[in-house]
């Protein structure tokens, strides 16, 4: 019965959720082994003061995959919350301005030298980020609050995009006005990528807050399949709709704050991992979540690997290669699906 | 002629509504009794759907005066002890759900949910039941996007029934539909009137169904209450003139004797005077 229904639907099956989880936890495994210099299995015995594969793989290569898990699975996570809260298949947070947001922090940051690294190796910059983003994220939420029900989503994606652009704007500014060298880190930090994750010192900060954030979004996955039918809809069968909006609002800022601020704006993930799940599992947030989440960290897991070894010895940003992996393959998917958007 | 006061399910004094500066409803009292079938009508704009949301607490801008709801004041109600209570039944407009019907009906069972909200097998039979009494299973399956609007509402109206509501709250329920599926929709709202007892509050454009099925009638003009009585109050030509500001042609329904309006023939001048 279950199986005739996803086929009809041309969905995958439970199954095959399932067998995500799998190859997630295989690629996870497998990825620190790639890189520029391949490491054999017997360096996780080694011993990583006097053996320098066994220390590339325990200090490097691991929390490095990590960390990109972490990270795909927090901006995964939190597009696909925006795209249904705002019943936008565009809007996701960094539409909403949070990658402006926090590349601003961290421009600002740069711009007057606040470079050092304060308490358990926190930079200035990443705080200033983290702040950035968070306060993007609160201006949207403070105009959706307080626009109520009067305010179409539509508009709200317009307002992001328009702080958007300021932020942007004041990026530029500062850009404009401050050296050479400061204004390409700038433009470098802006690219997002994972080359600054050099210990688990970041994994272990990064992780408290993914993992919270997607606590809250797994305990309102069925609210969050209320709030795809409209606001009135779920308001009219019970849903606390202000409440729910804002706790999601805050498991979204707890996880996209803490990622911007380590790895930088990487985009594309947030926005397109989640449509790539809905096209394969449909719009149940009960089944959709635990595929965003898998799939968007084995993706960014993936891209990272790729991004260490396609020009060795040079890394290029992550950021570059999620567009250009998941751009085609998205569009493929698209166009076979024959799959309306609109209708998330 | 004073119906006992626990009868009384919905209670407007001198209820206020503004929107943006603009007063939507002004000074409503009413009261709407239990199994009473009460339709809303009244020109566009009037304030009809302002009303009927306000009655789910479904409210935006500034409020006065008082609306009570089962006898507590809107504001003192927790939303999901009174979706155990009232049901919305929306219009079948387009609006994108990409849920199976199922799994969209599954959604109404929310006010009885535990946190994490399980479906639980009697989630699965109230649906099962819900889909059987409105002669939608057929189409369980099949996602709302892909249903013609008349499949749609009832849809909509098995979800008021999965929802266990006790006061249904119907806005234009028969708009956009074709003929056989508006007699189809009402008369589903009829019988879960008639025989489950449903509190049953439409906002309607169709005054004759109106007049036919009611109780009560509530028509509005400009956000204030012209009349609040009988159907056969409704249908005189000094109602009708100060609710829609039109004398229209009253005949003698054949079952019932209410009068019935029908359309007056415009002057085919052109045709005359060629």
């Amino acid at each position: 019965m279950a199986n005739d229904r996803t086929k009809e639907r041309g969905m995958m099956p439970n199954w095959a959720v399932g067998a995500v989880f799998v190859l997630a936890v295989l690629v996870v495994l497998a990825a620190p082994f790639w890189g520029m210099a391949s490491i054999p299995l017997r360096a996780l015995s080694g011993d990583v003061r006097t053996d320098s594969e066994a220390f590339i793989l325990w200090e490097m290569r691991i929390p490095r995959v990590l960390m990109a898990f972490l990270a795909g699975v927090g901006l995964s996570v939190s597009g696909m919350v925006f795209q249904a809260m705002f019943r936008n298949p565009l809007a996701t947070p960094f539409t909403l301005g949070v990658s402006s947001g926090a590349s601003l922090g961290a421009a600002i940051a740069i711009q007057c030298g606040w470079t050092v690294t304060i308490l358990h190796g926190v930079s200035t910059v990443s705080l200033s980020a983290f702040l950035g983003a968070v306060v993007s994220i609160l201006l949207v939420y403070i105009l959706t609050a307080r626009s109520g029900q009067g305010v179409s989503p539509s508009t709200m994606l317009l307002a992001g995009v328009a702080v958007s652009y300021f932020f942007a704007s004041l990026i530029l500014f500062v850009q404009y006005t401050t050296d050479p060298s400061s204004s390409f880190r700038i433009l470098r930090w802006a690219m997002g990528g994972l080359e600054h994750v050099v210990s688990f010192r970041e994994v272990l900060g990064v992780m408290p807050f993914v993992v919270s954030g997607c606590l809250i979004v797994w305990y309102l996955t069925f609210d969050l399949n209320l709030l795809t039918t409209g606001e009135d809809f779920a308001f009219s069968r019970g849903v606390d709709v202000a409440w729910t909006k804002f706790l999601l609002f805050l498991g979204v800022s707890l996880m996209v704050g803490a990622v911007v601020a380590v790895c930088g704006p990487i985009g594309f993930v947030g926005l397109v991992a989640p449509h790539i799940c809905r096209l394969l599992v449909g719009a149940d947030h009960r089944r959709l979540f635990p595929m965003s989440l898998c799939f968007g960290g084995t993706f960014l897991v993936v891209c990272d690997t790729a991004a260490r070894m396609i020009m060795p010895p040079a890394e290029l940003p992550v950021g570059i290669l999620t567009a250009l992996l998941g751009g085609p393959f998205f569009l493929w998917l698209l166009l076979a699906r024959k799959h309306d958007l609109e209708s998330l | 002629m004073h119906n006992p006061a626990n009868n009384v399910v919905l209670e407007a004094r001198s209820f206020c509504c503004n929107i943006g500066g603009n007063s939507i409803l002004r000074d409503i009292s009413l009261q709407i009794h239990r199994g009473q079938y009460v339709s809303i009508v009244g020109p566009n704009g009037a304030g009809k759907t302002t009303l009927l949301r306000a009655f789910d607490r479904l409210l935006s801008g500034d409020t006065s005066g008082e609306l009570d709801i089962c006898g507590l004041s809107w504001r003192d109600w927790k939303q999901s002890n009174l979706a155990k209570l009232i049901a919305m039944v929306p219009q079948a407009d387009s609006r994108a759900i990409p849920f199976t019907a199922e799994d969209f009906l599954l959604m109404s069972r929310y006010p009885y949910m535990s946190p994490f909200c399980t479906i639980r097998p009697d989630d699965r039979t109230a649906v099962r039941d819900a889909m059987a009494a409105t002669g939608t299973t057929a189409f369980a399956q099949r996602r709302l996007n892909t249903l013609s609007s008349g499949e749609r509402q009832k849809v909509y109206i098995a979800a008021a029934l999965v929802q266990g509501a006790e006061i249904w709250l119907l806005d234009e329920p028969t708009t956009f539909l074709d003929y056989h599926s508006q007699v189809d929709i009402l008369s589903l709202v009829a019988k879960a009137n008639r025989e489950l007892g449903i509190t049953v509050v439409a906002v309607t454009h169709d005054l004759n169904h109106a007049a036919l099925e009611s109780d009560r009638v509530i028509a509005l003009r400009q956000g204030e209450l012209v009349f609040c009585g009988t159907p056969e109050g409704l249908m005189t030509s000094d109602t009708l003139q100060a609710v829609y500001g039109i004398s229209p042609l009253l005949v003698e329904h054949p079952q019932t004797k209410l009068p019935m309006i029908v359309p007056r023939r415009t002057p085919k001048q052109d045709k005359e005077t060629a």
